[in-house]
């Protein structure tokens, strides 16, 4: 399947009903019509961060970081990648030079770090601390960081083409991007047809590291957030049987993650290192907004979760056929068992949004 | 029940940006303050501080088109969640404020940014939350120059009438999201950019800005529907 490698573009959808195995196709925009009143739709609002960067070493080298996975305040696991760019096949990219702990970074002019300890998975995984804020180290990104990005797009990627509709705190080292379908217009047509939307804050990490040793390892732990009107929107959802509906992998992994390591779903902040594949069985989420994942790829089994492997397999190849486009400016699948309310619930427009009051009241 | 209220303001450090923080800041709302000079922008939000007021200042160029999503993260970050984004910096561009014959188309793409694309960029980044919550006001800071034609207010005029129909436009997109736009000419305040445009004008004839931005606190407080225009000087009168 090709790339997609440019915005804008009409996106188009595959919908897989897990019980007929059948998967239709569609554009983007039509993805209301496969959705009813009664289901909930669960969006990361996370932010795409401008997480890879250059550091020079007081030897006067310069290496490639990109942020993995946040440890504290102003403190990273970082991978090192050696000389090279995005453009070039992260598997190929040569190895960094070996970074010792203790090593003082230099990051653009005004930010500087020092390398706390090297990870026991791999030279190449270290842990860092920025002599900043959380703020200035945010600061310092934005104005010398890229968006992460992998070789097989043709051109430098604004960050802007990387963020979700609905972003807010800037959590995401690589964009959440099924997230992407989710346009103004989309949730509006959603609300339209009583379709409840619920959100939370998931820190969707890096996808590929460009070492197979430690790729097996992906995803590390990641953080989430998950608001106490989602955890209401959510269980208000399953006992009226309506289908809860991930918008991306991050969010299957923070709402199940949460069952999972705390024996229920509870708001709050928390750490997840649950792994999905296909022998996982799901608990609160039904159906899933994806992109389009190759068999063989770790999301595809993790996809297996929510449909049998054959007509996810059936769908792929459905969507190849047409001409679909993956990656992050790709289309989308959704993979969703048929509804078990055959009218849909009748609900006022306005009951997802019952725990906000306008700024005038 | 009571909760958090938050707000954004670009051009936060001067003017009625500082004026509409502190009045916004006695009424209970968290601040993030935008401008593009750091020192004046940390000095104005000290005195925030001082005045019991939390306010979080953060550099940024509604001009540079890379700074928007910048600023919308570290307000996120900082606030959690945005009720009300008020865009309220603007240039004149270059001074004096010369004809349309005279004026540098590029200079005029400069005020375009700053006064029209800017604003774009910063709800589009700002937007989406408040989508989600279904709930939040989006301010356009407006001019009686987006209505007269006045000699020499070619671009900031073009700017500000193009700012007053975007927001039009984009409260007819997202009727019954709970988004609301809002338009409000201020009036003439006595400010540096007033001085800067008219500076043979009479400082003592000219509306406070601390007087402007309470009018417009109570503005936004009450149930005013999305895509209007308010000249506060009219609402000053009436009232």
């Amino acid at each position: 399947m090709k790339a997609a490698t440019n915005l804008p573009r009409r996106q188009q959808l595959i919908a897989l009903d897990t019980k007929s195995a059948t998967p239709s196709s569609d554009r983007a925009s039509q993805l209301a019509t496969y959705l009813q009143s009664g289901d909930l739709v669960v969006v990361n609002d996370a932010a795409t961060l401008p997480a890879a960067f250059q550091a020079s070493t007081p030897d006067g080298k310069t290496i490639e970081l990109r942020l993995v996975q946040r440890r504290a305040e102003s403190e990273w696991l970082c991978l090192a990648l050696g000389p090279g760019t995005w453009r070039d096949d992260t598997d190929q990219r040569e190895a960094p030079p070996a970074i010792a702990p203790a090593t003082h970074l230099r990051i653009g002019d005004a930010l500087t770090a020092h390398v706390i300890d090297v990870s026991a998975l791999s030279p190449r995984l270290l842990r860092i601390r920025f002599h900043a804020t959380e703020v200035e180290l945010l600061s310092a990104l934005y104005r010398h960081g890229t968006p992460i990005q992998y070789s097989y797009q043709s051109r430098a990627l604004p960050l802007s083409w990387l963020q979700s509709p609905y972003a807010g705190r800037p959590w995401a080292v690589e964009m959440p991007s099924a997230g992407r379908a989710m346009t103004w217009e989309t949730i509006r047509r959603l609300r339209a047809r009583g379709v409840q939307i619920a959100r939370l804050t998931h820190s969707a990490g890096v996808s590929a590291t460009g070492l197979p040793q430690l790729d097996a390892y992906l995803p590390l732990q990641e953080h989430y957030d998950i608001p106490s009107e989602t955890v209401d929107a959510v269980t208000a959802c399953r006992a009226r049987k309506g289908r809860v509906i991930a918008v991306g992998t991050s969010v299957v992994r923070a709402l199940e993650g949460c069952v999972h390591e705390r024996g229920q779903l509870l708001p709050g902040e928390g750490d997840t290192q649950l792994v999905l594949d296909e022998s996982f069985v799901p608990v609160v989420v039904d159906g899933v907004l994806a992109g389009l994942h190759a068999p063989g790829e770790s999301h595809f089994r993790l996809l297996s979760a929510f449909a049998d492997p054959k007509s996810l397999e059936k769908a792929w190849n459905c969507a190849e056929h047409l001409g679909f486009q993956n990656h992050e400016l790709g289309d989308v699948m959704l993979i969703a068992p048929p509804a078990l309310l055959t009218q849909g619930i009748v609900m006022s427009p306005m009951t997802d949004a019952l725990t906000s009051i306008g700024v005038s009241e | 029940m009571t909760r958090d209220r938050n707000a954004v303001i670009t051009g936060g450090s001067k003017g009625l940006g500082r004026a509409l923080a502190f009045a916004l800041g006695k009424e209970g709302y968290k601040l993030a303050i935008i401008a593009r000079n750091p020192e004046e922008l940390a000095s104005t939000a000290t005195e925030l501080l001082n005045a019991g007021i939390e306010a979080h200042a953060i550099p940024g160029d509604l001009g540079n088109p890379s700074d928007a999503l910048r600023i919308a993260a570290l307000a996120h970050q900082h606030l959690g969640h945005i009720d009300l984004l008020i865009h309220n910096a603007s240039t004149l561009g270059p001074l004096p404020m010369p004809a349309l014959a005279d004026l540098d188309t590029e200079d005029f793409l400069q005020v375009l940014q700053v006064n029209l694309l800017g604003p774009h960029r910063l709800t589009r980044a700002v937007g989406g939350t408040m989508l989600l919550r279904g709930s939040g006001t989006i301010l356009h800071i407006s001019s009686d120059a987006a209505t007269s034609p006045y000699k020499g207010w070619g671009a900031y005029s073009a700017a500000k009438i193009a700012l007053d129909h975007m927001g039009r436009i984009w409260a007819e997109e997202t009727k019954g999201s709970g988004l609301r736009f809002l338009s409000i000419d201020p009036g003439e305040m006595n400010t540096q950019m007033h001085a800067d445009a008219v500076p043979e004008a009479d400082p003592t004839a000219l509306a406070d800005p601390s007087e402007v931005a309470s009018q417009i606190a109570v503005l936004l407080a009450s149930q005013i529907p999305s895509g209007s225009r308010i000249e506060a000087s009219s609402a000053r009168a009436r009232s």
